[in-house]
């Protein structure tokens, strides 16, 4: 199949990008690293008239350290993160996660922030997010400037964000882990580089595991924390915790995995992550 | 195409390991394949398909369609129901089959979901599509059956009402004495099997351009396919065109394991409407549409038996299997050849006593369905080696050692087997020794010891099997196919001394060229450099199959030798001539013409080819013939049978059903190996090819026939990271009826990659009593079999 007919517009700045959307509208779509975008275009799952091209914002660029936190332009592409010195020393969990993520060809072009727009259920990045209490950085086309809205509030359902359909992602900001944290990126996927059947993202200020932050991916609509599961760690230890997972989570079922299945393998990947934590820093 | 073949080695070729010439033309990107070729004036058809597994076609509306940008011919079923003929693949030997006939573009009434109801051409592929989504269909939907079991159901829904009842063929084997052996038995292993339905996924897409030229009242063909003669046979007939009218022309092709021996609707349609607007047409299957419209296959459910003796002796194995084919009998292979097949050979690679096979294959509203590479092997493997196993495990024998008890003796050949097959010739005592030294099967079964003191658990799984190749007129012939079993190869000398050789045989990725080039480079006596091939072109080779079911090296490779040794005696008998020797004396070795006996020079090609062809006034009135051309068919063997073994070692994760392959180890008896190299690759493919199935490929259908999966998102195909590595060795017992010796390679791995992991994960799983004869083995299934999920 052949994508249908678009315009391709190529933006300079965020206003003129968000300028070009106004103008328009409904009929245009952003692009960034276009790893999503584009299969979808070629399956005709979407036609849109025109694409904005946001590969070139300087806004959306570079990996820094800014009052204690990490910034990670939106336009980071996955492969650019591969040792990383700021990421390796402030969020290392983004580290362990990668080669999750796609394939290589896919990392050299897919980018961090697209990845978060999309919100996919079963991508690694906002699972990260959540386990690392990220913030996310947006703009749009109303006259307030940047938002800035907490990982817990930004992904809001099935491919559904606190974005706009006029928004743009400039930045997600991570508050720099202190030396010592313990981190747990593991998934489960029937191929190297397919989107997770079920995935964990997980942190924890020490191995007593009493502050643990544990996001789930791939068994909801969007990535989930369960307080009850977290509480149960600190409090009562892992079988607690993996009984609190059992009556918490009601994954999905996908084509090859039923809810029942999905439920099992999350709390195998939730004892693997806990024992991870608990090793060695 | 032309091929200009060089970087090889010296003679001898046939034996050693040549890289494929082609493969730096195919990695470099210079490859030509179908939709690499762009014809002046070319159009481009984008085709509807029907959304609906079965459903009444009430109304077409195209207007709209009609008036877009670039649109030249928009068409329905109807409108080329007059110029191309129905047709449905009906064989006679396959007694009692039946089928509908199907139309290249549905009439009336769609028959499964992604068959073709109307065709648009406009002059790019995207204002196709922009036409065909503005095309309006009116459509009763209509019950379906969408799977194997609604098919099997007595009184159910019917895939094609006017056949009455969905049953295209069923088949009864009996052979040797059923009763005697299972008075014998002490003990009777049933299982039931399933195999899933799953389809070829070509790395290149079906393609052709249909170029019908008006002037000269001729049709060419380019064409992604294994059978060039084939389709001009077919399409002559179908077109209403003299066989003459009609080339065909096959580029190079990107991968085919069967899907592309067939006659398509819409890539016969794509012809049919180049001759309706008199410019070329071209079809480029993309991914969405070939997994709806590419033949799918495999899809048994299959109920078997294995009578042992507590000693471990088998005696009789019994069959019954039911295969889930689509709404029509693919033409003009037909869609049953697989059942057939796995009546022939399940389990006739042992001593047994008794057999019996019972297959059937049943309409369904599901993508059409015919020969996949290994066609039948995979289930007869599967089957009869999973209830060796299955024995063994129950009398408490080691795999190997039931094997060594069991199967065929080097001393057992040539031999009739219960199903009627005739065997040449195999190995399977020496293959078994080999790939157990191979793996190190003892300290293999230590460290599996050894792991599950660890709570790791990995397992061990042995396949032994037979491969059905160089297939005679037996296959197809008799049943009034118009598909060649013989081949032919036109071999000449050059006037500068090169080798042309023209052949019926083509590759698609095989390097069927390379072992061409082989054989002539050795038959004639020339450094493989010096040849040259053309393949594909109706216009130029000689008339011949193609390439399938093992036969391009076995048959095909034959005739190149016997055509190349036919030019060398010509070329020794002009040489004697000129310089007044005996041609006996005479030799040709690396291109030179020398003294058999002192390997003194005489005179080298091109001198013979200058003076063949430009001089031929000296020659005192010889004539001196340098183009021959000959014909092979197998005739003593219906086919020629391959042996091999397949051994897999895996590991099981039992708390989340996934596993891991950690190794494959393949002993394969192909006869003469004509080319290791190419034989391992052969061999390497093949297996990932059977891994897909077994672990991750299925076409998955809801119960109204809708392919849930169908794409490359959802249907999983095996990738690199995930596949072991695989040590092939291989056993040579030629067939003493070719003079090279070959038999064919190409699906044995395929054929026994299924079984070999089944064995190995029930192995893994023992501990745990649990048991998986359903594939594919999906981690749910795991944990299943595991009572975790
Ligand atoms: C075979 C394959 C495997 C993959 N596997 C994985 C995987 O395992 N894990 C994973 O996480 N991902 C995976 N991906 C997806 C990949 O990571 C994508 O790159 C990512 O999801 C989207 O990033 P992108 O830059 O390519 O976005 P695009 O494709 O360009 O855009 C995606 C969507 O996000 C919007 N968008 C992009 N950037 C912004 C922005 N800054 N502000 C507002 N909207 C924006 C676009 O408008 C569009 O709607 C896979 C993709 C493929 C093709």
């Amino acid at each position: 199949m052949k994508a249908a007919g678009f315009r391709f517009l190529r933006a300079r700045c965020v206003a003129e990008a968000l300028a070009l959307k106004a103008e328009h509208g409904e009929d245009a779509r952003f692009i960034a690293g276009g790893q999503s975008l584009v299969p979808a275009l070629n399956l005709r799952l979407l036609e849109p008239r025109a694409l904005i091209d946001i590969a070139g914002l300087p806004e959306l660029t570079g990996i820094r350290v800014e009052r204690g936190r990490l910034v990670i332009g939106a336009l980071t592409r996955h492969a650019a993160l591969t040792g990383d010195p700021l990421v390796a020393a402030h969020a290392p969990l983004l580290l362990e996660a990668l080669p999750y993520v796609a394939h290589a060809a896919i990392r050299n072009r897919g980018t961090f922030g697209g990845s978060i727009a999309l919100a996919d259920p079963a991508a690694e990045w906002p699972a990260c997010c959540l386990a690392l209490d990220a913030t996310m950085v947006l703009t749009g086309p109303h006259a307030e400037g940047e938002r800035r809205v907490p990982a817990t509030e930004f992904f809001r359902g099935l491919y559904a964000t606190a974005l706009g359909p006029d928004d743009l992602l400039l930045r997600v900001e991570i508050p720099c882990q202190p030396a010592g944290t313990r981190n747990a990126a593991l998934e489960l996927a029937r191929r190297h580089g397919d989107f997770a059947i079920v995935g964990v993202a997980a942190t924890a200020s020490d191995r007593e595991l009493k502050d643990a932050r544990i996001a789930f991916f791939g068994v909801a609509d969007r990535p989930m924390r369960f307080a009850e599961v977290e509480r149960a760690l600190a409090v009562e230890g892992v079988s607690a915790a993996a009984e609190a997972l059992a009556r918490q989570v009601d994954p999905p079922a996908d084509l090859y995995h039923s809810a029942a299945t999905k439920r099992h393998l999350a709390g195998v990947l939730l004892r693997r992550a806990v024992d991870r934590l608990r090793g060695a820093a | 195409m032309n091929r200009i073949l060089r970087e090889a080695a010296d003679t001898p070729a046939i034996g050693a390991a040549v890289p494929r010439p082609n493969g730096r033309r195919l990695l470099e990107g210079r490859g030509r394949y179908v939709d690499d070729i762009a014809l002046p004036r070319m159009a481009h058809v984008a085709f509807l398909r029907s959304p609906h597994a079965h459903a009444r076609i009430l109304a077409i509306r195209a207007e709209t369609a009609r008036g877009m940008p670039g649109v030249l011919d928009v068409v329905t079923g109807q409108d080329l129901a007059e110029t191309v003929q129905p047709f449905a693949g009906l064989l006679v030997h396959f007694k009692g089959m039946k089928s509908a006939q199907q139309r290249c573009i549905a009439v009336d009434r769609a028959a499964w979901q992604g068959e073709p109801v109307a065709a648009v051409v406009a002059e790019t592929r995207r204002q196709a599509e922009d036409a065909a989504a503005r095309i309006e269909v009116e459509y009763e939907p209509l019950p379906a059956v969408g799977s194997l079991a609604a098919a099997a159901e007595p009184g159910g829904m019917i895939a094609q009402p006017e056949l009455g009842d969905n049953v295209c063929f069923t088949r009864e084997v009996e052979g040797g004495d059923w009763d005697r052996a299972m008075a014998q038995a002490d003990l009777v292993v049933e299982r039931s099997f399933r195999f899933p339905r799953h389809t070829g996924v070509c790395p290149e897409g079906r393609s052709v351009i249909g170029d019908w030229n008006p002037a000269d009242r001729r049709l060419t063909v380019h064409i992604s396919h294994q059978a060039p003669h084939m389709i001009q046979d077919c399409y002559a007939r179908l077109l209403g065109l003299s066989e003459s009218d009609v080339r065909v022309v096959c580029p190079d092709v990107g991968g085919s394991y069967g899907i592309k021996t067939h006659v398509y609707g819409d890539e016969l349609a794509t012809c049919a409407l180049s001759m309706r607007i008199g410019r070329p047409v071209k079809f480029v299957a993309d991914r969405l549409e070939s997994f709806l419209s590419d033949i799918h296959n495999r899809d048994h459910a299959v109920t078997a038996k294995l009578a042992v003796k507590r000693d471990g002796t088998i005696l009789a194995l019994g069959y019954e299997g039911t295969q889930a084919i689509g709404p029509y009998s693919v033409y003009p292979r037909t869609s049953v050849v697989e059942g057939n097949q796995i009546a022939n050979i399940c389990g006739q690679w042992y001593r047994l006593q008794g057999y019996r096979a019972k297959v059937r294959a049943l309409f369904t509203n599901l993508a059409p369905y015919s020969n996949y590479r290994a066609v039948g092997h995979p289930v007869a493997v599967g089957v009869t080696e999973g209830l060796v196993d299955a024995a063994a495990r129950q009398i408490g024998m080691d795999p190997a050692e039931i094997r060594r008890r069991n199967l065929l003796r080097d001393e057992d050949f040539p031999l009739q087997t219960p199903s009627g097959m005739k065997f040449e010739g195999m190995s399977h005592h020496r293959c078994l020794d080999t790939v157990l030294r191979m793996m190190d099967y003892d300290s293999l079964r230590a460290d599996q010891a050894e792991a599950r003191r660890r709570g790791v658990y990995r397992g061990i799984g042995l396949a032994s099997m037979i491969e059905i190749t160089n297939p005679s007129a037996m296959f197809y012939g008799v049943g009034g196919a118009r598909i060649s079993a013989q081949d032919g190869c036109t071999v000449r000398l050059e006037p500068q001394g090169g080798i042309m050789v023209l052949h019926g045989c083509g590759e698609q990725g095989q390097g069927t060229e390379t072992i061409f080039a082989q054989v002539v480079a050795d038959a004639v006596g020339v450094p493989m450099g010096r040849v040259r091939l053309v393949t594909g072109d109706t216009d130029a080779t000689p008339y011949g199959g193609g390439t399938w079911a093992s036969r391009g090296a076995g048959v095909g490779g034959e005739a190149a030798w016997q055509a190349g040794r036919a030019l060398r005696k010509s070329i020794l008998d002009l040489a004697a001539t000129i310089h007044q020797r005996d041609a006996a004396q005479l030799d040709i070795r690396g291109g030179i013409v020398v003294d058999a006996a002192t390997g003194e020079q005489v005179t080298d090609l091109a001198e013979v080819g200058r003076v063949a062809y430009f001089r031929p006034d000296t020659l005192g009135g010889v004539r001196p013939e340098l183009s021959v051309t000959r014909h092979y068919l197998p005739t003593q063997y219906a086919f020629a049978f391959t042996n091999g073994i397949l051994a897999c070692h895996l590991e099981v994760d039992p708390d989340t059903g996934f596993m891991k392959l950690l190794k494959f180890w393949a002993v394969e008896d192909c006869g003469k190996v004509l080319n290791p190299l190419l034989v391992e690759e052969q061999m390497r493919g093949a297996i990932v090819q059977g891994i897909g199935p077994t672990l991750l490929e299925e076409c998955l259908y809801d119960e109204r026939g809708q392919m849930l999966n169908g794409s490359m998102v959802d249907y999983l195909v095996p990738m690199a990271a995930e596949m072991p590595d695989m040590e092939v060795a291989h056993i040579e017992t030629p067939t003493r009826e070719s003079a090279i010796g070959a038999k064919g390679a190409g699906e044995a791995g395929t054929a026994g990659a299924p079984a070999a992991i089944m064995n190995a994960l029930n192995d893994a799983l023992s501990p745990f009593g649990a048991e998986l004869t359903e594939m594919p083995f999906t981690p749910e299934r795991i944990l299943r079999a595991l009572g975790k999920s």
